[in-house]
């Protein structure tokens, strides 16, 4: 099977997709794409060619001579100032770099966003969004950005958001592995085209700290072991990710880090409306709910639970270090 | 006379753009671009301040925990926290942990591979090395991506992931460990130690730490075989190619100093070296001059600094401000760091032949064992059960400054605080230093006059190997310069 070719382009964004990627491991990057047979035509960080080298790579998929199966774009799209593109010039072609994505998005067989940014427009759209920065089909939570909603690569797909700030190696990697298997069909996809893999769960499963939730024992400060949802913005139990069950570096995650989850994932997180690191709600209810639960059902057991709250819970939800052990259970003689 | 305009630039973290001009087989004249441009500045003004926290690090994925610490740094300066000792020392570990995997990524993934370039196919290192440090598929990518992996799992222990953690606040860390997760932080790094002492030095970290004068160091090089090592290896290369003589700049080094201790003094000292002397960093001295950027506005210190765009800026030719110390350009990174904080191999390399690429280089793998080394006490020094974080309380007027030190320099966040919400917030990042264009006076920036007389052999090719080596020994992370 000849090999599945991806040329990987890097806009208006940190490069933290690609930083995140070498941190793939059992087995490593190099590895994984050896053995899915995956060959990278240009990467900007990684490949040896360089310069005109480079440029020649683009050159031959634009004049057909060389297959181009996926066209991975990390950081947004900058359409500014004024639709020139000119807030980024690809170096050494004088050309804007959204000129390049469109050309090549046209003849790829698969168009990939990695990471937030490419596919919504992420923290480079905040703000005043200065550069009129995009994703490349959506522009934050609507179908557009800058391909245009009707865009659909070569094997008949939308482009494939594989968001995140940053993506985990191995959500870009499964994406690509699955594709280079012909296995990643529209049906796989969600409501903002990411692959259901990895957003058919919640960031709240597997977290460490789900006791606390049960109980509404919350965390009051950075560092306590409570449940972070009530004061201090964590957002776990709306994001769509599977960031506790499949986690970062070893044992991490954001709540296992000790701070919210901000739901990175999703288009326009970089604009929750409040301070990340608050939860702001009404009369002490949080204004943002779990996903799936009615609110009468969340007061009614939020209030429960809070009544029925174990004074072991109670004390350690708000310590840095475990104050209270479970009890032994006594056995009936 | 012959202008060639080299780029997009390979293994630099973001995209850049180098112009040179050429004369008599040497470099003339070099303009640096920094092509993209995304307004972090801009976007920050109005969020709660604490917002930083979430948007500051994804300045850059590179260096996103340097970025984290300057943030908090400027917040708590702001604010008048505190952090615990505790809290220092698991933010330096998450620090250090960052900036030796962006060094050793310099090295294997960056830097090495351009001698696997077929310039030098007839050098009769170039098959062992070639086969070594090809990218992607030389021996050393994959075994280092193993090593580095495995040693971010300090992060994910301490940081919760990476890049882009949340754990470091104006008043500590957010992440306490307990004892048991205490011995597995030293089992990380005590790993990651056998990685270096196999393969990078292929010597203990204690014997390339001491190396204390250049013969110490040639003594070290005849008895370590470039074979098992590939500090020795680099070496040989050095001198095989000459890199001792290429891409010297001004010669004048800054640091912030790094890994700030309990008391407040950092563990590497901050300064200015300049002519063989040490002389005290004046922050007040620095300033941002944007006459040769697409901004408007005039020259400011950064306190006071803007950041309006302006593509029709006449004599503009990069996003990039062009940060001065007192006027003058300075050059910092590991080089910088190690010469300021008075490390005597470093001193004696700087006075023989300056800032260059070879010392760059020996600069950085000198360093990573010295902060192993470092990473080892400072778990040691962590006592579970004692807080991590305390709180803070926010003022609604006021100001602060962040230092730090990112692999590759100096790291400075300038924050405004009005009603409660984010005035000004100015950055100057490592890059912006050392790939900083012209300024009013005409001076170019650290790179630019590194470029300055590269003896061009390959006249007519595209990509002189020269330029390419000059470029990266700087490990330039062009998203963060222009952020």
């Amino acid at each position: 099977m000849p090999n599945f070719t991806v040329i990987w382009l890097q806009s208006g964004g940190c490069g933290g997709c690609t930083m995140s990627l070498l941190c793939a491991e059992n087995p490593g990057l190099t590895e994984r794409l050896e053995d899915a047979g995956i060959e990278l035509l240009w990467h900007p960080s990684l490949s040896q060619a360089t310069g005109g080298e480079a440029l020649q790579q683009i050159e031959a998929v634009l004049g057909g001579q060389r297959r181009l199966d996926a066209l991975c774009v990390e950081g947004s799209l900058l359409r500014g100032p004024n639709g020139t593109g000119r807030f980024h010039v690809l170096a050494g072609t004088g050309r804007a770099m959204i000129d390049w994505v469109r050309e090549l998005a046209a003849v790829a067989r698969h168009t990939v966003a990695v990471g937030t940014c490419a596919a919504f427009g992420g923290v480079t759209a905040g703000g005043s969004n200065p550069t009129d920065a995009c994703g490349l089909q959506y522009d934050g939570r609507y179908p557009g950005g800058l391909l245009g909603t009707g865009y659909r690569s070569g094997a008949g797909l939308p482009v494939i958001n594989v968001a995140g700030c940053p993506t985990h190696p191995d959500w870009v990697l499964d994406t690509l592995q699955l594709l280079a298997r012909d296995e990643l069909a529209a049906e796989h996809l969600d409501q903002f085209a990411r692959p259901s893999m990895y957003t058919e769960h919640l960031a709240h499963h597997g977290c460490p700290r789900n006791e606390f939730y049960e109980y509404k024992a919350s965390a009051v400060q950075p560092s306590d072991l409570g449940c972070m949802m009530e004061h201090l913005g964590c957002l776990g139990t709306q994001a769509h990710a599977d960031c506790n069950t499949r986690p970062w570096n070893g044992e991490g995650s954001c709540t296992r880090g000790g701070y919210a989850c901000i739901n990175c994932a999703a288009p326009e997180f970089e604009e929750p409306g409040h301070p990340f690191l608050e939860t702001p709600n009404v009369a002490g209810i949080p204004i943002g709910l779990p996903t799936d639960m009615p609110k009468a059902w969340f007061i009614a057991l939020s209030s429960l639970a809070k009544a029925a709250t174990p004074a072991r819970i109670k004390q350690n939800a708000r310590a840095d270090h475990i104050v209270a052990r479970p009890s032994r259970k006594t056995r009936r003689s | 006379m012959s202008r060639l305009v080299m780029g997009p630039f390979n293994r630099v973290e973001g995209d850049l753009e180098v112009q040179i001009e050429t004369a008599d087989g040497r470099v003339s004249s070099a303009w640096v671009n920094s092509p993209l441009y995304r307004g972090f500045e801009q976007i920050l003004l109005g969020k709660a301040p604490e917002d930083a926290l979430v948007y500051a690090p994804r300045v850059c994925g590179v260096c996103s925990i340097s970025q984290s610490v300057a943030a908090a740094h400027a917040l708590a300066d702001a604010y008048g926290a505190e952090t615990p000792p505790n809290g220092v020392h698991a933010i330096n570990l998450i620090h250090a942990n960052e900036n030796l995997v962006d060094h050793l990524t310099h090295f294997y993934l960056f830097f090495m591979p351009d001698f696997a370039r077929e310039e030098y196919a007839a050098r009769p290192w170039h098959e062992t090395v070639a086969q070594r440090f090809r990218a992607v598929h030389g021996s050393a990518a994959a075994e280092f991506l193993q090593a580095r992996a495995e040693f971010m799992h300090l992060m994910g222990l301490l940081a919760g992931k990476w890049p882009h953690s949340l754990a470091i606040q104006p008043g500590g860390c957010t992440r306490a460990v307990t004892p048991r997760e205490r011995l597995h932080l030293g089992n990380i790094v005590g790993s990651f130690r056998r990685f270096l002492e196999k393969r990078v030095f292929g010597s203990p970290l204690e014997e390339i730490a001491a190396l204390d004068d250049i013969a110490a160091l040639r003594r070290w090089q005849e008895t370590h075989a470039p074979s098992r090592s590939d500090f020795a290896c680099f070496l040989e290369l050095a001198d095989d190619t000459g890199l001792a003589s290429l891409g010297r700049a001004a010669d004048r080094f800054m640091s912030y100093g790094s890994y700030r201790g309990p008391e407040g003094a950092t563990h590497f000292a901050r300064g200015v070296w300049h002519d063989g002397r040490h002389s005290r960093l004046d922050i007040d001295g620095i300033t941002e001059d944007v006459s040769h950027s697409w901004m408007a506005g005039e020259t400011e210190p950064p306190a006071r600094g803007l950041t309006q765009p302006d593509p029709e800026r006449q004599d503009a030719y990069s996003w990039c401000k062009a940060p001065r110390l007192h006027g003058g350009t300075v050059e910092v990174g590991a080089l910088a760091r190690q010469v300021v904080d008075g490390q005597p191999l470093i001193r004696e390399l700087v006075t023989e032949s300056g800032g260059n690429v070879r010392n760059r280089v020996i600069a950085r793998l000198l360093e990573t064992a010295r902060v192993t080394l470092a990473m080892v006490a400072w778990i040691d020094a962590l006592r579970p059960g004692e807080p991590f974080h305390v709180p803070t309380r926010s003022l609604a007027e006021c100001a602060g400054v962040g230092l730090t030190e990112a692999a590759r320099g100096s790291l400075g966040h300038w924050l405004t605080i009005e009603d409660g919400r984010i005035r000004n917030y100015q950055i100057i990042s490592p890059t912006t230093w050392n790939f900083s264009p012209r300024d009013a006076n005409g001076r170019p920036g650290a790179l630019e006059q590194a470029l300055e007389n590269t003896p061009i052999d390959d006249d007519g090719a595209n990509q002189p190997i020269a330029v390419q080596h000059i470029v990266r020994s700087f490990d330039p992370c062009m998203v963060c310069t222009v952020h």
